[in-house]
């Protein structure tokens, strides 16, 4: 057990090196320094503290949207509609915002049922996928990649429609919410403490309900396999739908957050991508929720930082997602390699075939 | 609109649908012989870029498209490698595949972005071209358009009327079977898998060196294609002639899109554009539908008149994927 522990640590560093050498030579074939253009990466996810709260505002978000599929990875269900369940999650919040703003409610009730209504937003989308897979047969992925492209229409759709600001819509999203209306955020920062506490909740709570209790047991157990625990009285249909809610709750609540606390209004591309970024966290901590804390956190880093690679290089930003996804699949890589070569039995969950 | 302009844009339609046609035809086959390669929205923006890139330094088209086939063979031995040899979960390693392919192409697309290209010319093929109304709607295209009409027929053919594709069939099917009839299961599975992703692989040039010469990063609107073309394969049926249908819908809703933006100023064009998404679950949906438990019991409660139409229709639709398609083939 120890020994296999260990290797698997080595697996895991040798696949994050591995990654870093392919970047490495990728950064050299596009004439880049490479140890500057790491350097620049770290300064601007660590450099100075502005950089320092970027990084936490983007770490809230990433945190939301992989505790979300840690929960459907669990139970075996490859939930790629979570991105549009994070856009959802933001026209709710938004919608409700609007709705309320000039009602004068307390600004405190008002965003939080934005947010509540972020998270209800964000189920609906996610039951629309449940429903077509336990329903209608359709597989989540497909039934996940088409809401998907249906919610950023549905945003544009917004924006530039019923939503649009005072004169012509543009890319550049809806009116601003009234000051009062922003999630508090720190003295003169942008950071607000209650989305950093929300996402860490959450993450907390997912690890808690899938290490410690029957319910994740039970969802474990659909996932790992369904007919058997459909046997053992495992109410198998409930529990995969229930997964969707659940995840599309955690995807809306990263929306709603993203529109009361990061950028006030609602724009065409709020989810930003972090729908499969929390995918790619999920696969590569094999569902132990207790490191997507820190995995997300290394993430993060990776795309603030990747933001001053831009500005001194001329270089695209989308080379943090290439380290992201390079590292993740050398993981898979690595862990055939493993399970192939040392023979050794430890195979992820999720990582079954789908059926 | 007349008859003139309503033949060009269908042409256009039938242009347009190409590189659709290609990435789905490729899926096809890969799929028929037990693998999902879920790369593909990746592979074609990443092929698009480098056959882009290939063609603009070496000035010659046939290279670019040959960089795009090379890009998308290897992109789908990694895929194979890694599903047949290390037995790891497809649908993992495609979806990641997918990611990183699509901020590679990104990343290496920069010094590309919005420069003049290579671009294939038409080649109205004489004598056809002068048949009318078919002539101007088939024979004005170019090289790359002519290829896709062939590929529909020549997999078809293949997988449907000869040895080799009984046998591809089979390793998709009952790969056990065809072991015992002397197949070599895994090697024609990474053979299927290459040449499948080749073929995705013609998607990204004829995006690139055709329809939409050129590269424009993330303005390029291609990302995207690659998961519809996905879902068109699940359409079609897992039959090239079914997918094709599949592919042309979808590039003629996309067209009809365009042209009712002229006529519904209010709208936005990207909400447009996104019209066979819905249609897209919808058709999944009815395709599937027949394979759910429910819906036979529902049925059977039905009038015996009323429960035959549904039924024949609900079959006509349904479409069963390969019976091994994702699972690793063991040798007892």
């Amino acid at each position: 057990m120890r020994k296999s522990l260990w290797i698997h640590v080595a697996f895991q560093l040798g696949a994050l090196v591995a990654a870093l050498l392919l970047t490495t030579l990728i950064l050299v074939a596009v004439g880049a320094p490479p140890l500057g253009a790491y350097a620049s990466i770290l300064r601007g996810a660590f450099g100075s503290s502005s950089n320092l709260e970027n990084l936490l505002i983007s770490w809230s978000p990433l945190l939301l949207t992989s505790a979300g599929v840690l929960i459907t990875f669990s139970a075996g269900l490859w939930n790629i509609g979570v991105e549009g369940q994070m856009v959802l999650g933001a026209i709710f919040a938004t919608g409700m915002l609007r709705s309320l703003q000039d009602t004068g409610f307390p600004p405190a009730l008002i965003i939080a049922l934005g947010i509540l209504a972020g998270a209800v937003g964000g189920a609906l989308w996610a039951g629309v996928a449940g429903a077509l897979k336990t329903f209608g047969g359709v597989n989540e992925i497909f039934g996940g990649l088409g809401l998907n492209f249906v919610s950023t229409a549905l945003t544009i759709y917004l924006v530039f429609g019923p939503w649009k600001r005072p004169g012509t819509g543009s890319m550049s999203g809806t009116q601003p919410f009234d000051r009062t209306l922003w999630l508090p955020s720190l003295p003169d920062m942008q950071l607000s403490p209650w989305s950093l506490a929300l996402s860490i909740l959450a993450i907390l709570c997912v690890f808690l309900l899938l290490r410690g209790t029957h319910f994740g047991l039970r969802l474990k157990a659909v996932g790992k396999n369904s007919k058997a625990a459909f046997l053992m009285g495992v109410p198998t249909w409930q529990y995969s739908l229930f997964a969707f809610l659940l995840c599309g709750a955690f995807a809306g609540l990263a929306g709603a957050i993203q529109v009361t606390g990061v950028y006030h209004r609602l724009l065409p591309n709020i989810s930003n991508g972090y729908g499969f970024l929390g995918l790619l966290v999920a696969m590569l901590v094999n569902y132990q929720a207790i490191w997507a804390a820190p995995v997300a956190f290394f993430f993060a880093s990776l795309n603030t930082g990747s933001v001053q690679l831009q500005l001194l290089y001329q270089l695209d930003s989308s080379f943090s997602g290439v380290l992201q996804s390079f590292l993740v699949l050398l993981v898979l890589l690595g862990e055939g390699a493993r399970q192939r070569f040392l023979k050794l039995q430890w195979k992820p969950r999720w990582m079954r075939t789908p059926s | 609109m007349d008859a003139n302009a309503l033949l060009t844009g269908l042409a256009g339609v039938l242009a347009a649908a190409a590189p659709v046609l290609f990435a789905v035809v490729g899926e096809t086959i890969t799929e028929r012989a037990g693998i999902i390669n879920l790369s593909m929205n990746g592979t074609i923006l990443l092929s698009a870029v480098g056959s882009f890139a290939v063609a603009y330094e070496s000035n010659s088209l046939l290279l670019g498209i040959l960089a795009g086939m090379l890009i998308g063979a290897l992109v789908a031995l990694i895929v194979a490698f890694s599903s047949i040899t290390l037995k790891q979960s497809q649908v993992a390693v495609g979806f990641v595949l997918a990611l990183a392919c699509r901020d590679l192409s990104y990343f290496l697309g920069v010094p590309y972005m919005n420069l003049p290209g290579p671009r294939l010319p038409g080649w109205a093929i004489p004598g056809l071209r002068d048949v009318p109304i078919i002539g101007q709607l088939l024979f004005r295209q170019d090289l790359i358009t002519y290829a896709s009409y062939a590929l529909i027929f020549l997999a078809w053919l293949w997988i449907f009327r000869t040895r080799p594709g009984l046998i591809l069939r089979g390793i998709g099917e009952r790969p056990a079977a065809a072991f015992v009839r002397g197949a070599n299961i895994n090697r024609l599975r990474y053979l299927y898998t290459v040449l499948g992703g080749a073929i995705i692989g013609i998607a990204g040039p004829a995006f690139s060196l055709n329809i939409k010469a050129g590269w424009m990063g993330t303005q390029s609107g291609l990302d995207g294609i690659g998961w519809i073309a996905l879902a068109i394969t699940i359409f079609g049926g897992w039959n090239p002639l079914r997918a094709a249908l599949g592919a042309y819908l979808f590039a003629l809703l996309q067209w009809l899109g365009l042209v009712l933006q002229s006529r519904l100023p209010g709208i936005p064009s990207q909400v447009l554009q996104v019209a066979p998404f819905p249609l897209m679950i919808l058709t999944l949906l009815l395709v599937n539908l027949g394979n759910a438990e429910w819906v036979e019991r529902t049925l059977a409660s039905l009038p015996e008149n009323v429960r035959r139409t549904i039924a024949r229709l609900l079959r006509s639709l349904r479409a069963s994927p390969p019976a091994s398609l994702g699972v690793p083939f063991e040798q007892e």
